[in-house]
């Protein structure tokens, strides 16, 4: 009935593989200007037309990122591995065994306790932030790793995603066991854990994602410069090199490179995350 | 899942509650009550805790009078102004396209998808780079074309149009894949009937498409307002700001009244204002929504 014409089907096809590259090349650009300015030197980043191939390719931004006065980036690479390890180990560990409780041990009240984890999600991060500094102030925890990923605890849309998935488990499988002597804590490892694998995977790598990327809290908590995290370093490069673009994309460089591997080693539980209802 | 209650049993219950709930409680609950004590005290964070003043709704009128708040009020509307129709037009764009098959489809989702995995640091880092005023990329970019691009992030006009530029660009992957989500659940006997009827591309869009979709656009624009309303990484970053106090935003102030400024309690007090806002804004959409959600399907 319709596209009766090769002419008009054929330019339909055009038309799709056009909007198609545009989108491609504006989502690429920004990404390859970085690569090649961070190839340059302070005087080839300036120059007019853009020459996308660096004529005089170079390290210099690099060496120059590695060799701030008072920074060091590899120490800011290591923070921010370490952080983001743990902060995903105590996030999604308080969160399912939270959600294995509401999920599969309820007692008198559980549901409205649940409840309660699913208000506080309301409360948007902001007024809870200013708190939760003074609380940690109070704890002497500020510019400590500890008070960093503390508040990792409270993780109310974690225990709600594990819970979801952890009710679609079948209760006979852990009944039997337990009749045949395990304890809870084995269940939980042995039986459930391994049971909402895929949903567990997702909120591993979207926790861990999201850790890397952090900047607010841990540019309020950390004060100590060998504390700081990549974030947060590139964060204050950006006020120090402000005329040594090439520099700044160098760090950039470094600092999506470690995040965009992960990504493509791991991007069929990224996937899943949207569909587990718009994980950000 | 039934296990006789023992005692054993009562004890793994509680272990396995105790992280989460000293979580919840501590830096949940705990601080939302302390927030709202604190939005009604005058609290300097270089001073001793007992230095501590109630002074009641001083901060909330100090704000809610000043000629401070109106500008940021503005800024963060300009935001969303500019920032939810071209989010909502990339990523049903970009939906589209994902929904059909075609080859190179996976690399394109995996390309379309890195910007959202970038943090905001380097995001921000890299865009203000492509926007710088003489050399940037977009300004050569256009010039090629003939236009003499603004200063972007430096401009007063413009900064806030460079910073939406970077937020779709970040955003745009992210949403795709929600608002594809949504049209893989349309049911293609739709679109037979509608061929039957000899309905065109366009019409099919508007009439079957997008009304089918409806509540996760809705949903979309809720989510939107609500971080729309808490841009801050962004602007920081890009702008600070600046230039001249043009791009200042809520979090912006917040941060920089808490922690440049260590006024405790008029920090808390805007967080509460920007709260109430957050609130307001969502009542209204739930409103709106009867008007053009369609759920029936």
């Amino acid at each position: 009935m319709r596209d009766r014409s090769p002419y008009r089907r054929f330019a339909k096809g055009v038309l799709f593989y056009a909007m198609l590259a545009f989108i491609v090349v504006i989502t690429i650009l920004p990404f390859a200007w970085m690569v090649s300015s961070s190839f340059k030197g302070s005087e080839a980043i300036r120059t007019i037309p853009i020459r996308w191939i660096p004529e005089h390719p170079t390290l210099e931004g690099y060496r120059r990122v590695f060799n701030m006065q008072g920074f060091s980036f590899g120490r800011a690479s290591l923070n921010s591995l370490v952080l983001a390890i743990a902060c995903t180990v105590v996030a999604v560990g308080s969160a399912s065994m939270a959600a294995f409780v509401f999920a599969k041990l309820p007692f008198k009240g559980s549901g409205k306790l649940f409840g309660l984890y699913l208000a506080t999600m309301m409360i948007p991060g902001t007024v809870t932030m200013v708190p939760n500094y003074i609380i940690l102030r109070t704890l002497g925890l500020l510019d400590t790793y500890t008070g960093l990923i503390l508040p990792s605890l409270a993780n109310a849309f974690g225990v709600f995603l594990m819970r979801q998935s952890m009710l679609s488990v079948n209760d006979a499988y852990m009944e039997s066991a337990h009749l045949e002597g395990a304890s809870l804590y084995r269940i939980f490892f042995q039986i459930m854990l391994p049971m909402v694998m895929p949903t567990l995977s997702t909120m591993v790598l979207l926790s861990f994602m999201g850790s890397w990327n952090s900047y607010l809290w841990p540019l309020i908590v950390l004060t100590s410069t060998n504390k700081q995290t990549l974030q947060v370093v590139l964060g204050n490069m950006n006020g120090m090199y402000k005329n040594n673009e090439h520099v700044l994309m160098a760090g950039a460089v470094l600092t999506i490179l470690p995040i965009l591997v992960v990504y493509l080693v791991s991007q069929r539980y990224v996937d899943q995350g949207i569909s587990l209802g718009g994980l950000k | 899942m039934y296990i006789p209650n023992s005692p054993a049993k009562r004890r793994a219950t509680a272990v396995f509650l105790a992280p989460s709930l000293i979580g919840v409680v501590g830096f949940c609950l705990l601080p939302i009550l302390a927030s709202a004590v604190f939005s009604v005290m005058d609290y300097d964070l270089l001073m001793p805790m007992n230095t501590m003043k109630y002074v009641g709704f001083n901060n909330f009128r100090r704000i809610l009078t000043g000629s401070e708040f109106p500008k940021v009020l503005l800024h963060t509307l300009t935001y969303l102004a500019m920032y939810l129709p071209l989010i909502l037009l990339t990523s049903v764009g970009e939906a589209l396209i994902l929904n059909r098959s075609f080859r190179g489809r996976g690399l394109f989702r995996t390309v379309t998808y890195t910007p959202v995995i970038t943090s905001w640091v380097a995001a921000a880092v890299v865009w203000q780079w492509v926007l710088s005023g003489k050399y940037g990329l977009l300004n050569q970019m256009l010039s090629g074309i003939g236009i003499t691009g603004p200063a972007w992030l430096n401009s007063k006009d413009w900064a806030m149009a460079g910073v939406v530029l970077a937020a779709v660009w970040k955003d745009t992957g992210y949403y795709a894949l929600m608002v594809l989500a949504a049209l893989k659940s349309i049911d293609p006997t739709c679109y037979e009937a509608a061929d039957i009827d000899g309905a065109n591309g366009v019409r099919k869009l508007t009439s079957i498409t997008l009304p089918l979709i409806s509540p996760t656009l809705f949903l979309l624009i809720v989510i939107n307002i609500i971080y729309g309303l808490q841009v801050f990484d962004s602007v920081l970053i890009m702008t600070d700001g600046g230039p001249g106090g043009a791009t200042t935003v809520f979090l912006e102030r917040i941060y920089k009244y808490a922690f440049k400024q260590y006024k405790m309690g008029l920090a808390s007090a805007y967080s509460w204002i920007l709260f109430a806002l957050i609130l307001i804004f969502t009542v209204i959409q739930f409103g709106l929504q009867r008007k053009w959600v369609n759920y029936d399907a």
